[in-house]
């Protein structure tokens, strides 16, 4: 399984939310490897500012017509000029890169938050048609949209907002337990903020649950070559880009 | 078997290192080359100068590591590596297998440590070695080694006591006077310059107010910095006999021609390769052609043609 630098071909943009975009490309090289928790590096400026590449979960693909999906929220200069990308646009794309989630589940359960739900949509949809469960925490009922991608390729949605407008108030927290107990899983999957991953894997490690987290570092090549998203792991140093970014919850021991 | 690239056009020796192409790669910017096979061909690039390596392994800096910034970014990785022995035997004889002269950037703490990395080193496979005295990112040596004349000197000759390659020096821009530290580590007995390291440099996030980097300061590099590295190489190679490789900022040929013209004999591909990591070995093509363009027969008729006359 290569990673390849590939010239992908923007062929659709779609508004999810007020700063949230799904972004299709063309781009078959890519798109006929990527596993789901792979991601891949965007080159959002052919000039020098923004400069280096922004990495994004891959969201979805598309094997046969070559299609590859992210998810994006617009938080900066380069988000802000991914959004201003049009159908027929050229973009340099490397990926895919990095390891993705297992999927040797049999009950496995979901969980994510913000844009941390972007890869879940992918490995939801690996998992179909085997009955999926997704437990997904938001701020409010804006990030409503997720519920629409997931609604298809899950048998169970279970949500949470902080402020209460939609679904459990609180976060995935308030729910997880129970569901834990009694849902028979046989493995958590969760990807999100840091400590949203944190809370998940110590409550699938108190259950017995085996559970795989999708880390997210800051890091300039996402080849394994600058070492800025190192961590600490058990038996080595770990690359979040080569060696992740899923890992098994017990592998890191330093986020 | 050596394969010789462009009819040798573009084959430079840098102090006895062969290279069939000017073109190198910045060390901390390149991992172990390794980590290029994907998207480029290691045998068509000039020397493969890999991640600094120190004596014990080391994990680097804790916190955010690396951010953007204007054209360019900051980075306090710290000296991350797995450590000399760990090179020698699990990733030296991979990169020995290739045609491509490997060149190893070490650090240390003191100029004994720094003679021992050296001599460790002195091995087959082991082109030469580019001692760093100019790396920001670590609380001993380093830098620390890198702004005065007389410590970069004697970690200079504690290395060249110990080991029979090339011995390169990549200085640190973070000085008054870069010539003043050129001379003083070509008296010393370097063989060769490489020129620029990063520019300290700090991030401030606004919302939590407060540093960015875990580090606090980093190393600033990419293309903001190419002037101030086009500037040293240009004063430096006019006081200098001993070669220079050339870096900071480089995104294309045309950068690099500027270094070339400035009095580099080789220069690094740094920043860049993070962003299109075919880079080290796709801007030989574009030097040719500037070659072509110009009516020049080799990259050397080109070296230090903007120095004063």
């Amino acid at each position: 399984m290569t990673k390849v630098i590939a010239e992908a071909k923007v062929i659709g943009q779609r508004v999810l939310s007020r700063d949230v975009r799904q972004i299709d490309f063309l781009v078959p090289s890519i798109a006929k490897h990527a596993l789901p928790g792979q991601f891949v590096n965007v080159q959002t400026s052919r000039h020098t500012a923004p400069l280096l590449r922004r990495p994004f979960g891959v969201a979805n693909v598309d094997r046969e017509n070559g299609v590859l999906t992210i998810i994006y929220r617009i938080l900066g200069e380069g988000t802000q000029l991914l959004a201003e990308a049009c159908s027929g646009d050229r973009v340099s794309i490397i990926g895919p890169l990095g390891k993705g989630f297992d999927l040797k589940a049999k009950k496995p359960l979901l969980v994510g938050g913000g844009l941390g739900l972007a890869p879940l949509v992918y490995l939801a949809q690996c998992f179909c048609p085997e009955p999926v469960s997704i437990l997904m925490g938001g701020r409010t009922e804006t990030e409503l949209f997720w519920q629409q991608l997931f609604q298809d390729l899950c048998e169970a949605i279970h949500v949470t907002t902080d402020d209460g407008s939609l679904g459990a108030k609180g976060t995935v927290m308030a729910m997880l337990p129970e569901l834990l107990q009694k849902g028979g899983y046989d493995r958590v999957y969760v990807c999100g903020p840091e400590p949203m991953m944190r809370a998940v894997a110590a409550e699938a490690a108190r259950n017995g649950v085996p559970c795989q987290i999708s880390l997210e570092k800051y890091m300039a090549c996402g080849i394994g070559a600058c070492l800025s998203c190192s961590c600490g792991g058990v038996h080595k140093r770990l690359k979040v880009c080569t060696d992740g970014p899923v890992f098994w919850a017990q592998e890191v021991t330093e986020w | 078997m050596v394969r010789v690239l462009y009819d040798g056009r573009l084959a430079v020796d840098i102090a006895g290192i062969k290279m069939k192409t000017p073109v190198t790669t910045a060390s901390g910017t390149f991992g172990f080359g390794l980590e290029f096979q994907d998207f480029l061909d290691l045998e068509q690039v000039g020397a493969a100068t890999v991640k600094g390596t120190t004596l014990e392994p080391r994990s680097g800096n804790k916190g955010q590591r690396a951010v953007e910034t204007p054209s360019g970014m900051l980075n306090s990785v710290g000296l991350e590596n797995p450590g000399a022995d760990y090179f020698l035997k699990c990733t030296l004889p991979d990169l020995q297998k290739l045609d491509v002269p490997v060149i190893v950037n070490i650090a240390g703490s003191t100029a004994e440590e720094y003679g021992l990395l050296a001599k460790k080193l002195d091995v087959e496979g082991v082109d030469a070695v580019e001692i760093n005295i100019s790396c920001p990112n670590v609380r001993h040596g380093g830098i620390a080694f890198g702004t005065c004349p007389l410590s970069a000197a004697e970690v200079v000759r504690a290395v060249k006591a110990n080991t029979s390659k090339p011995v390169i020096t990549k200085l640190s821009p973070n000085v008054t006077d870069i010539v003043e530290m050129a001379l003083s580590v070509e008296e010393a007995g370097t063989d060769a310059l490489s020129l620029i390291n990063t520019l300290v440099g700090m991030k401030i996030d606004i919302e939590r107010r407060s540093p960015v980097l875990g580090n606090v300061i980093g190393g600033l590099s990419g293309p903001a910095v190419r002037p101030i590295a086009v500037r040293m190489v240009y004063q430096v190679a006019q006081r200098v006999k001993v070669p220079i490789i050339g870096m900071g900022g480089i995104m294309n040929a045309d950068d690099a021609i500027e270094f070339f013209l400035a009095g580099a004999s080789a220069i690094a591909v740094g920043t860049a390769n993070f962003v299109d990591p075919r880079l080290a070995e796709t801007i030989s093509g574009g030097i040719l052609k500037y070659l072509d363009r110009h009516g020049y027969r080799n990259i050397q008729e080109i070296i230090g043609l903007a120095l004063p006359r």
